[in-house]
Parts: C-alpha cells; sequence; structure tokens
C-alpha cells in the first residue's frame, strides 16, 4: 500500500508546527515518511511529552526518604510504606474521550490507570475518581446532556472497575456550567507490592525478546494521545473512532498474567501499550533502557486485515502490554499466557544501536533513534499573561438570603449532596479492605496482604483556582492533607492531575505556572513528594475554556487501626469542637456561587505552617483516644460541615452549638470557606484533656456545643436557627438520585 | 473442614472467601481452577462472585461450560454442600442446579450497597445457626440479581420452604420499597430440593467481621461448619 506523500497540509493535520517538522528533518537527516510522521506526532503530542508543561512540572518536589520510584522515571512512582511493603499509585485524566462517549471514554480511563499500576508489578487494590460535570438540575441550561455524560461515565467506570474486581471507594465530583460539554473524569489507582517486585519499563539485555501480549491490535483509538491534545470542537463527535473499547475481563487477565509473569522472574522489562500504543512502548522501553529496538509489525497479533504500519503502530486497542523477555526464558511466557487464553506472540528484540526500528516483513518502515522522541521532544516556555488579583466581594453588594432555607439548598446542590448515587453503583466493597469506604472525608483501605490501613483522598476546587490559581493549587493540596488527618493518617505522597485550558492562550499558561507553583509550595510544606501525575491540557468547549482544576489525590497510612476516625457524629451528647482560627468573607464560597449565582472575590488563603501544626496536633488527639469523629469544614462551611456530621452516619444524630459573633452577617458566619477548620466531636469526660491538648500546641479549640437531639440547631447572634435532621437528610441524600432517575432520559442516539 | 472456592477466569470474590474461610474461621480454603475436573476430597464447594467471562453474555452462560462445573454437578448429586454466592448464583441457575434465573436489576443499575434479609428457613445446612424470622445484614453488589421464575416454580420453591432469604427492612418487613433489585417475592437465596445447594445474590464473605459493618454473613459459615460437626457426631 502506498503511504500519502508529506505535504504542509499533512503535516498540519498531524498537529506538528513547521518549526517541529525542521526538528524532525535535523533529527532523521532526510524528511520523515508518512509512518514516521504519524509516530513523531504521538510521541510529540502533549499528552505524551509534557512539551508545554515540562518546565512547570519540574518544580513539584518529587523527592523523600520514602520515595523508591520516582516521578517521571516509570508509569507510576512508588512509595514505601514499611516491613518491605512499598505503594504504587497515580491519577490519570480521560477528559476528552469521556466527553465524546463517555461510557467508553470512562471505562477506557479506569483500564489505563489500573494497567500504569500493575505495569509497576503492584496488584491494584483500589480507585478513586474525581469528575467534574456541568449543571444537571432540572432547568440548566445543557441539563440533559450533562445527565447523559453523568450516567455514562458513571456505568463506564462502573462497569470496568466492577468487572475487574478493583473497588472505587472514594472520589468527589463537583458539578458546574464551566464544564458542560467538557467534563473531567481522573482516575487514581493505587496498588500494593514488596520493594522487590518493583518492575521496570526498560529493554535491557541486548537480544533479549520483545514479546506482546494481551488483546489484538485492532484500528479503534487511533492517535487518541493526539487526540486528547486538541480543543474539542463541534466537529469532535467525527473523532469518535478516536476512543477505545475497553474489555475489563480481557484486562482482568492480562492483569493476572502478567502478575504470575513477573513472578516468574523472567521479565527484564514491562510497560503497557496505553497512549500511542505500540509506538510509545516501544520507544520509551528502548530510551529508558539507552538501547534500541527491532519490531516486526507482522508478527503483531490483528484483530482487522489490511492494517498499514500507520495504523498498527499508532493504534489505541486497549488491554496490550509489551514485555522484554530474559533470552532463553521465553517458554514462561507461552506457559503462563495459554493458561490464562490470552494472545500472546514474539515480535522483536533488544538492539545495541538506539535506534527504534520497525519492520513490515522485509520492509523497514520506520528507523528513528529512540531518544529523540522522548528525551529530544520539544519544550515550550509560553507566554504567561500578568497576574491581576481579584477584587474582593463586596459583602453589602450581597443582598441578604433566608439562611435557613440557603442551607438546605446548598445541601441538595448536587455539588454538596451525597453522591450515593454514584457510588452505589461501584462496587466498594470487593477485596473486603474498606474500611471507611465513600462519604467520609478520606477513604481508608486494610490491604490485608501488607496488613497495612491505608488512606487516600482526592480533591480539587475549580472555583477557587479559578479566582486565584496559586491559592487554587494550595487549597486542594490543604484539603487532601487534612482530609487525611481527619481520618486519622499521616500523609506520605501525591500523585497530581492538572485540568486546565489551551496553554497557548497566555491567560490560561498563567493559570497553570500559577497553580503550579501553589501545589508544589504546599505539597514541600507538608512534606508530600510527587510521584507523578498527568496533565490534561485543551480542556475546552466552544464557549470557552474550563475553570483551571488541578486535583491532588494523596496517600497516608494509619497506623493503628484504632486511630480510624469517620465525619460522621457518634452519639449523643458528645462535645462538638471547631479547631483553627476564625474568619469571615463569602469570597468564592459556594454559598456566593449556589444562592446567590456568583463566582467571585478574593478567596482567604491557605496559611500552610498552620495547617501542618492543626493536622498533626488532630493526628495526636485522635492517638491519644480524645475524638470520636473528624470533619474537614470546606465546601458550604461550618454549616454544611454540621450538618454533614449530624446525617452522613448510620444514624443521623442531632446537634445543638452556638457560634460566636465574629462581627459579620449570619451567612458570613455560617457559610464562609476559611481553609485550616476542622469539626471534632469527643466524649465529654475528655473535656479538659482536649482543651488542654489543644492549647498546648497553640491551636485555637473552640467548644460550640453538644451532640444529641432531633434537629440542627445553631444559635447565632440571638437567632435560633432549627433544622429538623429528617429535612437537612431528605435534601442531602436524595436530590442527586431524584435528578438522575426521575428525569432521566433515554441516552443520546449514537 | 475442607473447603473449594472455585476460580474462573474474571472471579472476583474468590480471595475474598478464601481469606475470609482462612482467617475469620481457621478452615481449610484452596482454590480450584476452572479447568479441574474433580472436586473429591472436599467438604463444601464455594462459587464465587465476581465477572466470570467478563458476564458479556448472560451471566454465568458461559462459566456453566466449564470443566469443574461436571465435576459440581456430580458433588451437588452425592449430597456435598455447595454454596453460590452472587456470580456462583448466576451460574448455578445456568447450570440447572438451581431453578430460576437472575436477570437485570429493576433500575437497571449496578447496587453495591448493604441490605436488611428476613431468614426464611432455619434448618438448612446453610442457615441452621440462625434462627427463622432473624433480620440479617449483608451487602449486595450486583448488575444483574433480580430473581425470576415461573408462577409454578416460585410456588414449589415457597411450598418446599426452600426460599433461604428474602429482602426486608430493618424490622424483617418483606416490602416492595426493600427490594433492592426488583427480585420476584423479594427472593434473595434458595434452595435447591434436596438442601444442600444455596444460591444467594448477598456476599456473606462479606460480612464477617465488625470492621466491614456487619458480621451476619457468619451464620452461613457457621452453620456449614456445624453442620459438618453434626455429620461426624
Amino acid at each position: 500500500m502506498k503511504e500519502p506523500a508529506i505535504t504542509p497540509e499533512i503535516i498540519a493535520r498531524h498537529g506538528i508546527t513547521p518549526e517541529e517538522y525542521q526538528r524532525i528533518r535535523g533529527i532523521l537527516g532526510r524528511d520523515p515518511n508518512f509512518t514516521e510522521l504519524g509516530i513523531f506526532s504521538v510521541m510529540w503530542s502533549e499528552h505524551c511529552s509534557y512539551k508545554n508543561s515540562r518546565p512547570e512540572l519540574k518544580k513539584f518536589p518529587v523527592t523523600g526518604e520514602r520515595i523508591l520510584v520516582k516521578a517521571g522515571e516509570e508509569n507510576a512512582g512508588v512509595l514505601d510504606v514499611g516491613d518491605g511493603w512499598a505503594v504504587a499509585f497515580k491519577i490519570e485524566s480521560h477528559n476528552h474521550p469521556s466527553a465524546i462517549e463517555p461510557f467508553q471514554g470512562a471505562a477506557t480511563g479506569v483500564g489505563g490507570i489500573i494497567r500504569d499500576i500493575f505495569t509497576m508489578g503492584a496488584r491494584p487494590v483500589f480507585l478513586l475518581d474525581s469528575l467534574r460535570f456541568g449543571p444537571v438540575d432540572k432547568n440548566a441550561p445543557g441539563a440533559a446532556a450533562n445527565r447523559h455524560l453523568l450516567s455514562g461515565v458513571v456505568s463506564g467506570i462502573a462497569h470496568y472497575g466492577n468487572c475487574i474486581g478493583v473497588p472505587t471507594v472514594g472520589g468527589e465530583t463537583w458539578f458546574d456550567e464551566t464544564y458542560s460539554g467538557n467534563p473531567l473524569v481522573n482516575v487514581f489507582c493505587l496498588g500494593v507490592l514488596r520493594h522487590d517486585q518493583i518492575a521496570r519499563g526498560a529493554a535491557k539485555g541486548v537480544g533479549n525478546p520483545v514479546f506482546y501480549v494481551g488483546a489484538e491490535t485492532g484500528r479503534d483509538g487511533l492517535a487518541g494521545a493526539a487526540f486528547a491534545s486538541r480543543e474539542l470542537t463541534e466537529e469532535s463527535k467525527e473523532d469518535r473512532p478516536a476512543v477505545q473499547v475497553g474489555d475489563p475481563f480481557r484486562e482482568k487477565l492480562l492483569l493476572e498474567a502478567c502478575l504470575e509473569l513477573l513472578a516468574s522472574g523472567c521479565v527484564a522489562g514491562i510497560q503497557d501499550m496505553g497512549a500511542a500504543g505500540l509506538t510509545c512502548s516501544t520507544c520509551e522501553t528502548a530510551s529508558r533502557g539507552g538501547n534500541g529496538i527491532d519490531v516486526d509489525l507482522d508478527s503483531v497479533p490483528k484483530r482487522e486485515e489490511g492494517m498499514t504500519p500507520y495504523e498498527i503502530l499508532l493504534s489505541e486497542s486497549q488491554e496490550r502490554m509489551l514485555v522484554i523477555v530474559n533470552k532463553g526464558q521465553e517458554g514462561n511466557v507461552r506457559e503462563i499466557f495459554e493458561k490464562w487464553d490470552l494472545p500472546y506472540a514474539q515480535i522483536g528484540r533488544v538492539t545495541d544501536d538506539g535506534i527504534m526500528r520497525i519492520r513490515a516483513g522485509d520492509r523497514v518502515v520506520a528507523e528513528i533513534p529512540a531518544s529523540s522522541l522522548t528525551d529530544q521532544a520539544p519544550v515550550y516556555h509560553r507566554e504567561a499573561a500578568p497576574w491581576i488579583a481579584p477584587a474582593p466581594l463586596d459583602i453589602a453588594n450581597v443582598p441578604v438570603a433566608d439562611n435557613s432555607e440557603a442551607l438546605l439548598r446548598l445541601l441538595s446542590h448536587p455539588t454538596l449532596a451525597s453522591k450515593r448515587w454514584i457510588w452505589d453503583q461501584y462496587d466498594h466493597m470487593v477485596r473486603n479492605g474498606a474500611v471507611v469506604g465513600p462519604g467520609s472525608d478520606a477513604a481508608v483501605f486494610l490491604e490485608r496482604e501488607c496488613g497495612k490501613l491505608l488512606a487516600a483522598s482526592v480533591d480539587g476546587n475549580g472555583l477557587i483556582t479559578s479566582l486565584d490559581p496559586r491559592e487554587g493549587g494550595r487549597r486542594c493540596v490543604a484539603e487532601a492533607a487534612r482530609n487525611l488527618a481527619c481520618s486519622g493518617a499521616v500523609p506520605l505522597g501525591a500523585t497530581d492531575n492538572l485540568n486546565f485550558g489551551n496553554p497557548h492562550k497566555p491567560e490560561i499558561f498563567r493559570q497553570l505556572r500559577d497553580a503550579v507553583e501553589g501545589l508544589a509550595e504546599a505539597c514541600r510544606v507538608f512534606g508530600t513528594p510527587v510521584t507523578g501525575g498527568n496533565v490534561s491540557l485543551y480542556n475546552e468547549n466552544p464557549s470557552g475554556p474550563i475553570d483551571p482544576t488541578p486535583v491532588i489525590a494523596m496517600v497516608g497510612l494509619v497506623e493503628d487501626e484504632a486511630h480510624v476516625t469517620r465525619q460522621s457524629f457518634r452519639g449523643q451528647g458528645d462535645d462538638i469542637w471547631l479547631l483553627g482560627e476564625r474568619a469571615a468573607g463569602l469570597d468564592g464560597s459556594q454559598f456566593l456561587l449556589i444562592v446567590h449565582g456568583r463566582k467571585e472575590g478574593r478567596p482567604p488563603q491557605t496559611d500552610l505552617a498552620a495547617e501542618v501544626a492543626l493536622h498533626s496536633a488532630l493526628r495526636d488527639a485522635i492517638r491519644a483516644g480524645l475524638v470520636r469523629s473528624a470533619h474537614d469544614c470546606a465546601e458550604g462551611g461550618i454549616a454544611v460541615a454540621l450538618a454533614e456530621s449530624c446525617i452522613s452516619g448510620p444514624a443521623l444524630v442531632g446537634a445543638e452549638v452556638g457560634l460566636p459573633d465574629d462581627g459579620g452577617r449570619d451567612d458570613e458566619s455560617l457559610f464562609h470557606e476559611a481553609p485550616g477548620r476542622i469539626l471534632v466531636s469527643s466524649a465529654p469526660e475528655h473535656r479538659a484533656a482536649l482543651e488542654k491538648h489543644f492549647a498546648g500546641r497553640g491551636i485555637p479549640a473552640r467548644h460550640l456545643g453538644t451532640t444529641g437531639g432531633d434537629a440542627l440547631v445553631i444559635r447565632l447572634r440571638g437567632t435560633d436557627y432549627h433544622w429538623p435532621l429528617g429535612r437537612l437528610h431528605r435534601a442531602w441524600d436524595k436530590s442527586l438520585g431524584i435528578l438522575m432517575d426521575t428525569v432521566a432520559e433515554p441516552l443520546a442516539a449514537h | 473442614m475442607r473447603f473449594a472456592v472455585l476460580r474462573f477466569p474474571g472471579s472476583n470474590c474468590d480471595q475474598d472467601c478464601l481469606r475470609t474461610l482462612r482467617d475469620s474461621f481457621g478452615e481449610k480454603a484452596e482454590s480450584v481452577w476452572h479447568k479441574d475436573t474433580s472436586l473429591r476430597g472436599f467438604d463444601t464447594i464455594i462459587v464465587p462472585g465476581g465477572f466470570s467471562y467478563g458476564d458479556y453474555l448472560r451471566c454465568g452462560a458461559i462459566a456453566r461450560y466449564s470443566p469443574v462445573m461436571r465435576a459440581v454437578a456430580e458433588e451437588a448429586a452425592r449430597g456435598t454442600p455447595v454454596l453460590g454466592i452472587c456470580n456462583g448464583f448466576q451460574i448455578l441457575c445456568e447450570a440447572g442446579l438451581l431453578p430460576g434465573a437472575l436477570v437485570r436489576n429493576r433500575g437497571l443499575h449496578f447496587i453495591c450497597r448493604q441490605v436488611h434479609l428476613l431468614l426464611e428457613n432455619d434448618t438448612s445446612l446453610f442457615t441452621r445457626a440462625g434462627h427463622t424470622g432473624q433480620v440479617l445484614r449483608i451487602p449486595v453488589a450486583h448488575g444483574e440479581g433480580c430473581y425470576f421464575a415461573d408462577e409454578a416454580t416460585l410456588r414449589r420453591l415457597e411450598d418446599g420452604n426452600r426460599v433461604a432469604f428474602r429482602y426486608c427492612d430493618a424490622h424483617g418487613e418483606v416490602t416492595a420499597e426493600n427490594n433492592p433489585n426488583g427480585s420476584l417475592r423479594n427472593i434473595a437465596g434458595i434452595l435447591n430440593e434436596s438442601g444442600n445447594v444455596l444460591g444467594m445474590m448477598p456476599h456473606p464473605e462479606r460480612a464477617c467481621e465488625e470492621r466491614l459493618g456487619s458480621t451476619d454473613g457468619r451464620i452461613v459459615f457457621e452453620s456449614l461448619l456445624g453442620s459438618a460437626l453434626a455429620a461426624t457426631r
């Protein structure tokens, strides 16, 4: 088959700039052929090369005494958790595919991140997800389409995660018009392994055979990496072939077979075929191993007849791996993959010349220095627009609302309401480890093989980040760390997902730069190195870019099962305390957005040093047995936090509290969202000990009241706000389900 | 007691069953590969949950053809207790060892949550450690758990005291509101005619430890262990 000639149009269609094309000519010493152009286009896409974000990513702290595999070295970072055990974890986005085909887009996102984890030699043990959608309320513009996306994404995650048997134990979901038509689907996976089981994605050992294992290659998902690196347009639906189709059953078999193969000791290197498929896995392993690789496409198991080298190399068919096997141990591959009824084929070998050489039978179809595709990808220092601090909110211009009604509105808003409709669809119980499952501050998972209690939380706040990107970065790291502290865990490390618009726009690039600096600063202060992550740029739809949405997933360790703490009140007669500084203002709050429809103000700044002291004092109080429940005061302020502690447990528990007069308005006292505050309950006999503990640590601890009764009562400046628990619970527990199940429409035709 | 826990391609809950039997009950439990052809020497056979063969056809429709299922049928005929949980229940129905079928949940969604079960028969090998009328909290996790059978079959099940569990509320009331998946007559678990095969959609192996929110699932395993003791006496 004759390949198309290289024309400026063909080059442009591959997303390659004229300057980049000259760079390719320089590397090859000639013009690339069509196949080679395709290879460069996917490897130099943002998705694979991070060419627009790499200088920013270098700002993250990546070292620490627990780090066993550093960010960027491999498919996922690996952290020591003690006693010879380690965890491999990472978060990854599948935003663009999910916008086009939500079910398969989300499903293959789960498949991809799970492969990243078992590629490291780790057994995947749990998932978290961080999702963003446009409004799904009855009368919101675009609600029907957004509900279709939400419903498709959730069932896609459920389909893949449930079938493969990896529980989804937590996550977060926000709704805002900025994500209409461009949903965010970020999935986190954590796996467990012993230190000596860490597998490497390097083509080691010249002459070693290269195996292809897993599903056959088809034409699905052609050049998805390049697709993910463009803005979504009205025509994007025509890109549907760029979305892959997931097969969780195949991946379950592949997972078991690969772990068996790794345990057999025959593997010299292993890499999953994710974005950019065979191309990426071959050139990356060769480049990491400092070697070359020689592959014959005729040997690749294929699903379709007549595929061209270009198609085979750029296909993103799912559930495939590349394995480099120690010479002489090829029999292990045969034995294990036949047991699991999976295709496998020897497709090439490791060479010593540093060249990625692709053949189709006798014909060489591509010949490129492997490292030129990875280490020598272009790097751009984009232009950043100057930072203009947002004007503080003038509270006098905010009309006084009915605060009683406002709390019910907040609790029933999909962003703050119970996400039970979502997590009921996920098998969060398989593996019998979810000691704290979905719906508390952080998930706590007992991994039985290593006997460790692992905690994890995923957090992002696009609203705060849109107003103040640097604070948005700091805020989400501090919130994740606070959630871990509330669960009784010590944070160990983090993984980031950067969801932004088109970085060629100076305004967007400034958001990216500032948010990364905020994230990096906070991760440094908390001592949680970033072990890797994902960058998703070009998140724009025809009406503009999304609010910048960095997301952090943080992993921690609970030392003793007795320290596991939940957000819900445990019984009548307990003391309720607020830890942390008081603050005022409604800038950047969910109250201002949901009740008044306004995204504005100058968000209160996170005091990182105060956060560290607060978290550590809380953990020590938990260790001393002084704490019955702990809940982060975040979106919706203290009123929402109190309500959640009353209604999110196995039984409803009332509370009667008095809030201090801060000199502001009632709505500020109830709903302001200053970071660094935690709601704690404790047994009355521990009152003195608790007071003394926090006073000794210099942490403000204010006794607000007592649990009990059948209502939440808040006394504030002479007003008694009174909400019966049943009303709060109905508003919070059922609203998302009612929206989704009673106004759901049939799925749009494909 | 020696338990066999079957492993099909796509089984997910086999490890949880093995671990629960070993760690919570101190029993011997072995994984048996679906291509094995004999189950001789095992005291109880567990067909665990998961997505055998991806459940891409009907749930359990392919697994029933695995070589090990012939051995399961033989052992069931000899009176060996066989417990099918979730996908295991679906497989036993497909294999004809239990009547009826499990179809798509009424609400069309996968459902994972704690539910209440009414124990209706405390004389079976699987339930004798409990008492009739007892309310158990045991979680479900399935997309196709709606029990379906024709009227005559339902009557035979009920007349023969073969409904082991029904979905109910916290007080044991069998109501439509507490039927998570639309199962006919709220059926959550059934016995075969000779009482040595139980299929149930809820997961007793997920309810054997306080830290997981319930220990009510222990009744199923304690009944089996008690039965073995009774048999040796």
